[in-house]
């Protein structure tokens, strides 16, 4: 089996396994479902680091693909950061409330 | 061999982590504990990735790392959760650009070592359109929603045509790029991408932006996947597939919520300013008017009251005042509760964050389908800033755009107040039969301003 085909089988079982734990999250933090989902879809990361860390050319011209990599992980770590802290904070408001 | 197989099992606890921490939203005692658990699965894929060997520098890694630590945490910490809508949509468009320019990067880097095949190219399109996709439309969602464009529907004659056709040259490029390895196409192909989302956001209207912004929630995640397909990575894949089916749920919950189709969402057109044109054989319609003092001696009265909060609530930034009118019916033995439509406001969920920003127990904030049977035996219902999810329309006319839709049946109570601060329809440009019925008054001025009248009101009472 080629590794896409192994990709497509990884791809088609964790749609179920989403489509399985979505449905059990409450209605009432479907904003903070979003949040986290948002954090956690900046996984694009892994791949912007690897384009961000390709060996330079070393001949001192542009290092035009370093610089599209540190541009992809800048974004992609704003919303692992941003998603993560603002989803901490919503989430605290609906715990504080249990006593 | 050994040593990638170590990264794959960094990667596993990664993904496991991350199923974990949406399991968590099952609840919110649990839901702070499986944040946490993504938090660390996103760091063990941090650290994984960079110790590959594949990393041969590190100053562009965490410059970026460094920048987005900065920027994501400061703004997380001081956005307003009325604003929250917002703020995921620009999420969404930088998930979409990050992808579009990791497929560049990774597509120029492979390029310079010379190992190109034809699946790859093809992941690669596929990866950079999402991702652009993804940008410009969540772009366009953030610039409505923030109201640096108009709410209103963009229709123009052709306008299916013409997506179509840029659909077309799209993928014509794709494959064109695919065989030729030219970056000159790959750009093409990207730039109509952009095009495209931009078009696909405009012709929908303010009313319809629960569904859009949880449509660009799965876009982002189908964007994360096609990059994992690209790099061969099964974290990206499967994280990106949660995601994907996460937005894709809950698009369709606030279909349904709304009695409409995606597909008809998609097409547009729907909601903006008022468009019913007011027939003029149409008997003159009246309706009550009532002062705060009015709601305030009822509420104080009555067994049972239920508050109907609205995206008027959040724009007014009436959510404290409310706390406080829940604390003082509660002391008095008035039995409240809020009921929320799964619409409310401008994304899923948005009523329960500004409730419980306010500190109102989550335990008295229900959810339509629960509390709906309430309704009949409540004495007071209360709304403030909703109105299409109370329009009985929705039920009684076949003619009415709502028809159909599940409303909060508010109007079987035996009294509604409807805080409002003018007669303008609601965003579906709808008339509010509501507001025409016998047990319906309106309480005119702002959400706020009424609020903190009636909280004075019950307290002079006391």
């Amino acid at each position: 089996m080629s590794p896409s085909m192994i990709g497509l089988y990884v791809f088609v079982l964790s749609c179920f396994v989403g489509y399985h734990v979505i449905w059990g999250v409450t209605p009432a933090l479907h904003t903070p479902l979003m949040a986290v989902t948002n954090a956690i879809s900046a996984i694009v990361v892994v791949g912007a680091m690897l384009v961000a860390g390709h060996e330079s050319p070393g001949d001192g011209t542009l290092p035009v693909i370093q610089i599209v990599g540190f541009f992809a992980v800048l974004l992609a770590s704003i919303n692992i950061f941003g998603g993560f802290v603002v989803t901490n904070r919503i989430l605290a408001m609906f715990k504080k409330k249990e006593k | 061999m050994e040593h990638n197989d170590l990264f794959a099992l960094a990667y596993l606890v990664a993904t496991v982590l991350f199923i974990l921490g949406l399991k968590g939203l099952s609840s919110p005692k649990t839901a702070l504990k499986g944040n946490l658990y993504a938090m660390i699965g996103m760091g063990i894929a941090l650290v994984a990735t960079f110790l590959n060997p594949e990393v041969k520098q590190y100053t562009w890694i965490l410059a970026g790392l460094a920048g987005g630590a900065v920027i994501g945490t400061g703004v997380a910490l001081r956005i307003e959760m009325t604003a929250m809508p917002q703020l995921v949509a620009a999420l969404h468009s930088f998930v979409g650009l990050s992808a579009v320019l990791v497929a560049a990067g990774t597509f120029l880097a492979h390029q310079q070592d010379g190992a190109l095949s034809g699946v790859f190219l093809a992941e690669i399109a596929v990866g950079s359109f999402v991702g652009a996709l993804t940008f410009t439309g969540s772009l366009i969602a953030f610039g409505k929603l923030q109201e640096l464009l108009s709410s209103n529907p963009v229709v123009f004659k052709g306008q299916h045509a013409l997506n179509a056709a840029l659909g077309i040259a799209m993928v014509g490029l794709c494959v064109a790029f695919v065989m030729t390895e030219s970056l000159p196409l790959f750009l093409a192909m990207t730039a109509i991408a952009l095009l495209l989302g931009v078009l696909l956001i405009i012709p929908i209207g303010g009313a319809d932006m629960p569904v859009v912004v949880s449509m660009l929630n799965s876009y982002s995640g189908w964007a994360a996947a096609a990059t994992g397909f690209t790099l061969g990575n099964n974290l990206l894949i499967t994280t990106g597939a949660l995601v994907g089916s996460s937005g894709a749920i809950l698009s369709y919950i606030m279909c349904k919520a709304m009695n409409r189709s995606i597909v008809s969402v998609i097409l547009g057109g729907f909601g903006g300013e008022a468009q019913v044109a007011a027939d003029p054989n149409a008997p003159q319609k009246r309706v009550k008017s009532a002062s705060v003092e009015d709601l305030s001696f009822m509420l104080e009265n009555a067994q049972k009251a239920i508050i109907v909060p609205g995206y008027g609530m959040a724009v007014a930034q009436a959510q404290h005042s409310i706390k406080e009118v829940l604390e003082l019916l509660q002391a008095k033995g008035v039995e409240t509760k809020f009921a929320i439509h799964p619409v409310a406001g401008r994304m899923p969920g948005h009523m329960n964050v500004l409730l419980a920003e306010a500190d109102i127990p989550y335990d008295v904030v229900q959810e339509m389908e629960e509390i709906n049977a309430e309704f009949a035996s409540t004495d007071v219902v209360f709304v403030i800033g909703a109105n299409d999810v109370i329009n009985p329309a929705a039920k009684t006319d076949p003619k009415s755009p709502l028809y159909g839709m599940p409303i909060l049946d508010a109007y079987r109570a035996k009294h509604v107040f409807v805080s409002k601060r003018s007669m303008k329809a609601g965003y579906a440009g709808v008339d509010n039969l509501l507001f025409y019925y016998d047990n319906c008054s309106l309480v005119f001025g702002d959400a706020k301003g009424t609020c903190d009248k009636l909280a004075n009101a019950l307290k002079e009472n006391h």
